[in-house]
Formats: structure tokens, C-alpha cells, sequence
């Protein structure tokens, strides 16, 4: 499996649309900062929301337990899954049990994070998910690139000739309003006539035993109230205490995700229809470990508005398959190596630490030194790289012995002057797109040995 | 009079010794008496940054050596700076790593929050880019950060402005980091790169004779995307500036 900094070298082979994809995102970003800026109160605002997600971590089982009692009374089904196993088998027997073998199913990067669409249609049901950016990912059978724009990575001209493959549209069309309207001619025929419909969950309020989850296109709403039945996948951390605290978040949520006041639809489900079936499925799918993580529980406050994506200059500029995990960016730099730390090394490394991510998280994740923590945990743990190891090690030796530096160094400056070969070479990374630094005469040291 | 201890990491010590001569040129014509610790290396920061925060156990011993006995500790390099404040391994010797976090300091921290420095006997007649090393700013924050909704301020952008004839240009995105990283720079060879050249042109765009920072690492993988470029447009610590050179 190729790592991050080699799917970014590939993404690099061609610059144009490096330069597309970062001109895309940092307008995003620039859209984010407009209205941030807007909000005079926005730092307290930002302050107030991470320590209503501190209270929610440092009593997270009681808080779940409010919450699982007042949907229970609320007339909704509760299941507790422990990891991604778990979860899909439960969303598989609830639609055995009802004998539905097509679901639709609006944004939750949970259920990207559960691998179930491949699961579910291994035993043979159909999902459609109705989101317009993953139906869009869908048709190209790839995952999305991006929590909150799951096909960024995709020109609109490659989108309409998606659309010609799957959607018969003619060949040639990237008009965003006829893809959009197709779109929504193809999904409506899915949300009339699907049985079980499953969304996300935004938040949950455990003083009420409601959920609610946010869209732009109203997809998660036709789709669930059109359906007998329906799945709400929720992580155990989307809690806040009372209903409340909602404002807070709403208020931080679109604005850091993509510059709106908020997003178009914030729908509140408490309860079912008449005749209707509502589930939730609490998944923990490593979340427990993270919270017995000091260093990194924090990462848990997480309200997946991926402002650290649109930031990221290193984001911006290798993709979201880069990561080659379901949440890309800085924030899945910190989550995946919980769930897998062998093959998630590489992404705690995929970042120079800038700490812009940290700046825009709308819930004060410390993201930048939760990436410099996981790099000590993961060598720690024996899963960093070899090879740098070594050269670690002797790197360690020669810095901390003043006469080994002294040395080393006259010898560095003397090889990349008279021996330029031994280091201008494509073997070099620092040389393949940069010349060396000229090396001067002698060093500030041996200067100032002499002169003072 | 103040006493300062100079500290020059590694790279500069070995690659730019003119940036830490006009530190040290700098600070004495401000009538500050500088000592210069001669066993001193690394901050230790290439090791960390890299995962191995206890190969770098060996460098944090040495520091403490060289520096704790000072009342202020003066570097060139936000990014050195930092690693010592956040990382400095205390050890058995942590009441001399607490002293440390804050006797050091950033140059143009120094001159701006120790010195207050208003006026400056410099005169620089170029079009010089300002680029905001990321420790130092997001960091040590020298300035103020994009991100945040907060009262602009920037400590190298004053002392550039008490500089006779500088004009600093406007940039397009203001403190995007460059991609140097560290062992970044290797390590993800193709992004650090793509960061770098979309840096500088950033700079080039609204014609940059000299980009400057507080920071030589940025500057080092700056200069050799530049140089390799041809391009004429050179780069230069913000000491060399503040003290005054003959270009």
C-alpha cells in the first residue's frame, strides 16, 4: 500500500490541477474567515464550544445514559455498537427484519468510517447514498475525499460525463444547473421509493433524547420522511447536554465549513411517525480507546466541519485519497493512528506542523501538537521508519558532542563545495527540485573564534 | 546593561553566518553586552520533530549547559525557539528548563517586548516580502494569525516599517507556510516543494526584490527553489535588514 507522501507525489504529477484543487479549498477558507470575522464574539464562541465538549467527554457514560433513556421514552429503538462489525450487522437485521434490500442514505462519514455500503451489498442490499457530492463519489466508485465536500477532488466536466455513463444525460454537459437538476430528477425516484432511509447525526441532546443532523440539500429529510423506516449511525462522542447548547454549535458548524450563517437544514428527530420506525446505533469504534488517550482525547470534540482540511496547505495540495483513510486532513492524522497505528504511520508525518488546522478548529482541537504527540508514539511503539532511525540516532550523537558538530560540519560545508555531485543528485530529495545552500567560507563559530 | 546570551542553531551556524553576525552586530549597536556559549549545537528539534524526542535528550543536556545560567537567551530562528520552550527535555535539571522557557527569546520579540525599540539607524531601498515562519508566528506568535478574530499586530512588520526606504509588499496569502517542515522537506519531497514554489510566487507576483523572515529554515528552502529557478529575487534574514547591509 502506497503511503501519503508517495499518493502525494502522484497527486503532484499533475500541477494544474494541484493548483485547481488549492485555489478551491483556500476559497473555502477565505469564505470561513469572512464570516469568522464577522462574528465579534467568535474566539469566545469558539472557547465556549470546546468546554461544552470538555463536560461531554469528562462524563460521557452518564451523559449517553440520559440520552439512551430519553429516546427510549421518546419511542425510539436504541442499539449500542462496539465497533464497525457490530454497527453494520445491526443496520443489516433491522432491514432483514423489515425485508427492505434498497436503502437511501444521506452523509455519515461513520458509515464511511464502518465500511457499510461494501458490507451491505455483499448481502445483497442496495445503498444509494443521496447526498449530490457522494452520489457523485458513488458513481465513481471511489470514497469521498473530503468529510464535508465528498468530491472536491472532481472537475464538473468529469462529473457530467458520470452522468452520461450512469444517469443517460448526453455526453459533453457540465453545466452545474443541468447536473444538478438531473441529479435531483434521478434522486427524487430513489427517496419516493425506498423503504428505510439512514442518516448521520450532527448532534444529540442527551436532556431530551433528540438528534439532529445538518444538510444543505435536504436529502437526510426526504429520505427519512419518506421511509417506514429509519437509521439514525451516530459516534458516542456527537453528544451536548441540553438543547441549548445547540445554538453554540449551529452557530460554529457552517461557518467554519463552508462560510454560511448556517447550513440550510438543521432538522431536529425526536420521535417517530405514527407507524414509522426510528433506530439509533451508538457506535464506539475505538472512541473509548481515544478517551483513555490524555494526549488525545480532545480529538473527540471533533464537530467534522472540515476546517482543518480546507486550511491545510499540505491538504490542499495532495487530496484527500492521500490519507488513504475515510476522514482525511489533520483531524484523521490524529484519529487514524487510534484505530490503526501500522497503517496509519505515515499520516501524523504528513504535515509540517503549521497549526493553522489548530487556528480554525471551531471546538479548540489542539491538532498540530496532537500530530507532533502521535509522531513520539508511533516511533515509540516501533512503527516509525527504519532508515530514519539510523540516521536519527546518529544525528542525536553528533548534535549533542560540540566537537562531532564542529567536524561534521566542516565536513557537510567542504562536501557540498568541492564534492557537489555527492549531494546534487537525484538521490537527494532536497535536490531534485531545489539547488543546495552555497556554503560559506567558515562558520559563525570558527568566525567568531578568530575575529572576537 | 543587559546581558544576552546569543544563541545560533546549527544550520545558520554552519550555512548563513551572516545572519548571525548581523545578530550579534545588531544587539550590540543596541547596547547590549552578547556572550556567545562556544559548545553550543542544536536545539534538538530535527530528532523531535521527527518522532525521536529522546534522541534529542543528549542536545537538551547541552543546552541547559551552555544557556541556563543566562537572564536572556537571544536566537535568529522562531522555530529553534520554540522547540526549546515547548520541548526542551527537563530531566533532572527541570527547574533549569522552566528558567529557560522564559529567558528565551526570538530576535525581533527581543528587540520589540525586552529592547521597545521605536526607531532603527537602517535604511533598506528594495521591495521586501514579509514570510511569517510558522513557529514564530502560529508559535511564539510574533504576529497575529489569519485564522483568528483578533486585532492585528506583527512585531518583524514594525521593525520592517522603522527602516528607511523598505517597501513591504502586500502578499496574496499573507501567513501560508512555505513547507520546509523540518525532515518534511525530504520526507514528502513533492509537497514540501509544490509549497515552497507556490510561496515564492506569491512573492514574485507583487514584485519582491528580497524575501525576509525571522526565520532562516524557511528561507533556506526558499532560496534553493529560487536558485533553481534563476530567479533574481534573493532572500535574506530579517537581521541582515534590521542591522543595516550593504547589498
Amino acid at each position: 500500500m502506497k503511503n501519503h507522501a508517495e499518493l502525494a507525489a502522484d497527486f503532484n504529477k499533475d500541477e494544474d490541477r494541484v493548483n485547481w484543487h488549492d485555489e478551491t479549498l483556500w476559497w473555502v477558507r477565505q469564505k470561513r474567515d469572512k464570516a469568522a470575522h464577522q462574528i465579534d464574539n467568535w474566539e469566545l464562541l469558539r472557547e465556549t464550544a470546546s468546554q461544552i465538549k470538555n463536560n461531554v467527554l469528562s462524563d460521557l457514560s452518564n451523559y449517553l445514559q440520559q440520552f439512551e433513556a430519553n429516546a427510549i421514552k421518546n419511542g425510539i429503538t436504541v442499539h449500542w455498537a462496539k465497533d464497525a462489525a457490530e454497527h453494520n450487522q445491526i443496520v443489516k437485521e433491522i432491514l432483514n427484519r423489515n425485508g427492505i434490500k434498497r436503502m437511501v442514505k444521506s452523509k455519515s462519514m461513520l458509515t464511511e468510517e464502518c465500511h457499510l455500503n461494501p458490507y451491505l451489498e455483499q448481502n445483497g442490499i442496495e445503498v444509494i447514498d443521496s447526498d449530490l457530492g457522494e452520489r457523485i463519489v458513488q458513481l465513481a466508485e471511489e470514497p469521498p475525499s473530503h468529510i464535508v465536500l465528498p468530491c472536491i477532488h472532481k472537475k464538473k466536466e468529469e462529473i457530467g460525463e458520470l452522468f452520461h455513463q450512469h444517469l443517460g444525460i448526453e455526453a459533453g454537459i457540465s453545466d452545474p444547473q443541468i447536473l444538478t437538476e438531473t441529479a435531483r430528477l434521478h434522486l427524487r425516484e430513489i427517496f419516493i421509493t425506498r423503504k428505510a432511509a439512514l442518516t448521520g447525526v450532527n448532534f444529540a441532546i442527551a436532556e431530551t433524547g433528540e438528534f439532529v443532523v445538518c444538510t444543505n440539500e435536504g436529502n437526510a429529510d426526504m429520505g427519512a420522511h419518506l421511509a417506514d423506516v429509519h437509521i439514525a449511525s451516530m459516534g458516542i462522542e456527537k453528544l451536548v447536554p441540553q438543547r441549548k447548547h445547540l445554538s453554540v454549535f449551529l452557530r460554529l458548524l457552517a461557518r467554519s465549513a463552508t462560510g454560511q450563517p448556517i447550513t440550510t437544514y438543521s432538522s431536529h428527530f425526536k420521535k417517530p411517525r405514527p407507524g414509522q420506525e426510528m433506530h439509533i446505533i451508538l457506535v464506539d469504534n475505538g472512541r473509548s480507546t481515544q478517551l483513555g488517550r490524555p494526549d488525545f482525547r480532545n480529538s473527540l470534540k471533533c464537530i467534522r466541519c472540515g476546517a482543518c482540511m480546507n486550511t491545510c496547505p499540505v491538504y490542499r495540495r495532495s487530496g484527500g485519497h492521500s490519507y488513504h483513510t475515510a476522514i482525511a486532513g489533520p483531524i484523521g492524522s490524529i484519529l487514524a493512528p487510534n484505530l490503526d497505528m501500522k497503517d496509519y504511520a505515515d499520516l501524523p508525518f504528513a504535515s509540517t506542523l503549521c497549526g493553522s488546522c489548530t487556528n480554525v478548529c471551531p471546538v479548540k482541537i489542539d491538532i498540530h501538537d496532537q500530530l507532533y504527540k502521535w509522531r513520539q508514539v508511533i516511533v515509540k511503539e516501533g512503527y516509525g521508519d527504519h532508515k530514519k532511525g539510523i540516521g536519527m540516532q546518529v544525528m542525536g550523537w553528533t548534535l549533542s558532542s560540540p566537537n562531532l558538530f564542529n567536524t561534521a560540519g566542516k565536513a557537510g560545508r567542504w562536501v557540498i563545495k568541492h564534492a557537489p555531485f555527492a549531494v546534487n543528485n537525484p538521490l537527494n530529495p532536497w535536490y531534485k527540485q531545489r539547488d543546495m545552500p552555497n556554503p560559506p567560507k567558515e562558520s559563525f563559530g570558527s568566525w567568531y573564534k578568530n575575529n572576537r | 546593561m543587559i546581558t544576552v546570551a546569543l544563541f545560533i542553531p546549527c544550520y545558520i551556524d554552519q550555512f548563513y553566518p551572516n545572519a548571525a553576525k548581523a545578530t550579534l552586530q545588531l544587539l550590540e549597536k543596541l547596547g547590549v553586552n552578547v556572550v556567545y556559549p562556544p559548545n553550543q549545537t542544536c536545539c534538538g528539534q530535527p530528532m523531535a520533530n521527527s518522532g525521536y524526542e529522546h534522541l534529542a535528550a543528549g542536545c537538551s543536556k547541552l543546552f541547559i549547559e551552555n544557556f541556563a545560567e543566562y537572564d536572556y537567551i537571544v536566537s535568529p530562528s522562531g522555530s529553534c525557539v520554540l522547540h526549546i520552550k515547548e520541548h526542551l527535555h527537563p530531566g533532572e535539571t527541570k527547574a533549569e528548563a522552566d528558567k529557560i522557557h522564559h529567558t528565551i527569546y526570538e530576535l525581533t520579540e527581543f528587540l520589540t517586548d525586552v529592547l521597545k525599540i521605536e526607531h532603527l539607524n537602517s535604511s533598506f531601498p528594495h521591495k521586501v516580502g514579509l514570510h511569517q515562519s510558522c513557529h514564530g508566528q502560529r508559535g511564539l506568535k510574533i504576529s497575529q494569525m489569519s485564522e483568528l478574530n483578533a486585532p492585528y499586530f506583527s512585531k518583524p512588520g514594525k521593525l520592517l516599517g522603522m527602516v528607511k526606504d523598505l517597501e513591504l509588499i502586500d502578499l496574496s496569502r499573507p501567513d501560508e507556510c512555505c513547507g520546509f517542515g523540518g525532515t518534511f522537506c525530504v520526507s514528502e519531497e513533492a509537497i514540501s516543494a509544490k509549497m515552497g514554489k507556490d510561496r515564492i510566487s506569491d512573492h514574485i507576483q507583487h514584485h519582491a526584490e528580497f524575501i525576509t523572515s525571522a526565520d532562516m529554515s524557511c528561507l533556506m528552502h526558499m532560496e534553493g527553489l529560487l536558485n533553481r529557478q534563476k530567479s533574481d529575487v534573493k532572500v535574506i534574514h530579517i537581521a541582515e535588514i534590521l542591522n543595516g547591509v550593504a547589498v
